[in-house]
């Protein structure tokens, strides 16, 4: 019962950015913006990005999600920018998972795939 | 002897170990479990007597029928019902609501109002939302105020001679509010409006009587009172139902069928189409007895300490919020902490094989009344422990900075 034996719930990963997420945030003179929700649990995230010559200059997110849901909308971030409209659209769920080293369980990967449907979204 | 040490041996799940630990399982509210007296009868059923029920003359057949009808019987007694024509098995609440939903709504003209709360699971909105959609019809709302109860003093100016029906649950899913349901349905009678209550909170924890409510529809589903899924009951009184133009058509449901017209057979098989869940209303009735055998006043006694029990531990731990009312509650308790989302406390009680929701609970107006996107929620049935809260509230005040 104690929670010193008890080993950590999500990757250190998902609890860093969970805690300190490095692109949670408005931007200012965003070109392209999205937003959704997840109807089983409610959670809401918006991506806005600035599109400069095709490519992703700058991302940011702003959301009422869980530490799964936010650590992916940080990492999709920070992986889009100064990337291609049409790499950043490719980037999916494997991508983000492979950053925040997580064994995610199905019930969870909706928590991981909302922000890469947003994305996709804003970027159509 | 408390309750759970009676009942804890009836439920073969409660055996389970998750996640290395024994399950705790509160989440009752969502689905309650079986005991093994449930699912013996269904079991029973379907390796004995299973035939389609009503127009199958052989043995099979009359026995599957006298099963079916005789789970109507104990609905009906469970419910002090005035009469058995009053119970419809429907597919569960949702159902149960879109039956009087679909019919109402064929008779709504533009400027009627359907009343609702802001309490609301949102299948007690939805139907209505839908039933009101292309008609001109309004949904109105009754706001909430202080821990979470219906504004009596704005019903008057909302409860008005546009009202066609009343829409309200009894207990609320996650306030755990138990709303006036006779006061509630006598004003809406007094301005002609019918009403209708989401009773799934209600029936598994409280004693009811249909003559004492004074309700025109009651809704609720098996599957949280010790039954099985799929299953659902409309309570509806005899003279309205006679009065209601049924919705939906299909084999049962008729006296004689044309290739362009039908007419409709008597109550209840009138809101009956298709071939029921039959072996489901004999796991009903076996539910039916259980809860009898033990007596809805012990239950709800029981299930009412463990939820202030709970309300009480939780909110003793520092950045723990409960929502609803601290004493008069149903068996439910909604409760969020400080830098944790609701999904990721549910997990974390998941790794200590605790079973929790989390999440709107299918009541997004009422997050946004708490001002939250989610919560996460305890709730209870006859096998619960205080032991088991005990172990709740241990692993909520570890929480801790584990995230």
């Amino acid at each position: 019962m104690s929670s010193v034996t008890r080993p950590a719930l999500y990757s250190e990963t998902i609890r860093e950015r969970w805690r300190r997420p490095r692109f949670r945030g408005e931007l200012a003179g965003a070109t392209a913006t999205a937003e959704d929700v997840n109807p089983l649990c409610g959670d809401r995230v918006r991506m806005q990005v600035t599109l400069q010559d095709g490519r992703v200059s700058a991302a940011r997110f702003v959301g009422d999600s869980c530490a799964i849901c936010t650590a992916s909308a940080d990492v999709l971030s920070e992986l889009i920018e100064g990337r291609s409209r049409a790499e950043a659209s490719a980037l999916g769920a494997g991508d983000v998972l492979e950053i925040l080293r997580a064994d995610v369980r199905p019930t969870r990967m909706r928590c991981v795939t909302l922000p890469i449907s947003v994305l996709a979204k804003a970027l159509a | 002897m408390t309750l759970d040490a009676q009942t804890r041996r009836d439920f073969p799940i409660l055996e389970r170990i998750v996640n290395g630990r024994p399950l705790v399982y509160l989440d009752s509210a969502a689905s309650s479990q079986k005991p093994r007296t449930v699912i013996e009868a269904m079991a029973r059923y379907y390796e004995t007597s299973h035939a389609n029920v009503h127009r199958s003359i052989h043995t099979l057949g009359e026995e599957a029928t006298e099963l079916y009808e005789i789970a109507r019987d104990r609905v009906q007694r469970f419910i002090g019902a005035a009469a058995r024509e009053e119970i419809v098995f429907t597919r569960g609440t949702t159902d149960a609501i879109s039956i009087v939903a679909e019919a109402v709504g064929r008779t709504l003209k533009p400027g009627d109002e359907i009343l609702v709360t802001d309490m609301e699971h949102h299948s007690n909105l939805v139907p209505w939302q839908v039933a009101a959609r292309d008609r001109g019809a309004r949904i109105r709302s009754v706001p909430l105020v202080g821990e979470g109860t219906l504004d009596l003093a704005a019903l008057d100016r909302l409860l008005t001679d546009r009202t066609r029906v009343f829409a309200f649950a009894h207990v609320s899913n996650v306030l755990g509010t138990i709303n006036p349901v006779a006061e509630l349905a006598a004003r809406a009678r007094r301005v002609g409006a019918l009403s209708l209550v989401d009773g799934a909170q209600a029936i598994p924890h409280l004693p009811l009587d249909m003559s004492v409510l004074g309700c025109d529809f009651y809704a609720f589903s098996a599957h949280k009172m010790l039954g099985p899924t799929g299953l659902g009951v409309l309570y509806g009184r005899r003279a309205l139902l006679e009065a209601l133009e049924p919705a939906r058509g299909g084999s049962e449901m008729i006296k004689e069928v044309w290739v362009d017209r039908a007419t409709w057979n008597d109550l209840p098989w009138r809101f009956e189409p298709g071939t029921p869940p039959i072996a489901e209303t004999v796991g009903l009735t076996a539910a039916v007895e259980y809860l009898e055998k033990l007596g809805m006043e012990r239950v709800r006694e029981h299930e009412q300490a463990l939820a202030v029990q709970t309300v009480d531990l939780l909110s003793a731990i520092p950045g723990v919020r409960v929502y609803g009312p601290r004493r008069e509650r149903g068996a439910v308790v909604a409760f969020s902490v400080d830098g944790w989302h609701p999904h990721d406390v549910a997990a974390a009680l998941d790794a200590e094989g605790i079973a929790v929701r989390a999440g709107h609970h299918c009541a997004q107006p009422l997050m946004r009344w708490c001002g939250v996107v989610g919560t996460s929620r305890a709730s209870f049935s006859v096998y619960n422990s205080s032991e088991e809260v005990a172990l709740l509230a241990h692993a909520v005040a570890s929480l801790g900075a584990a995230l």
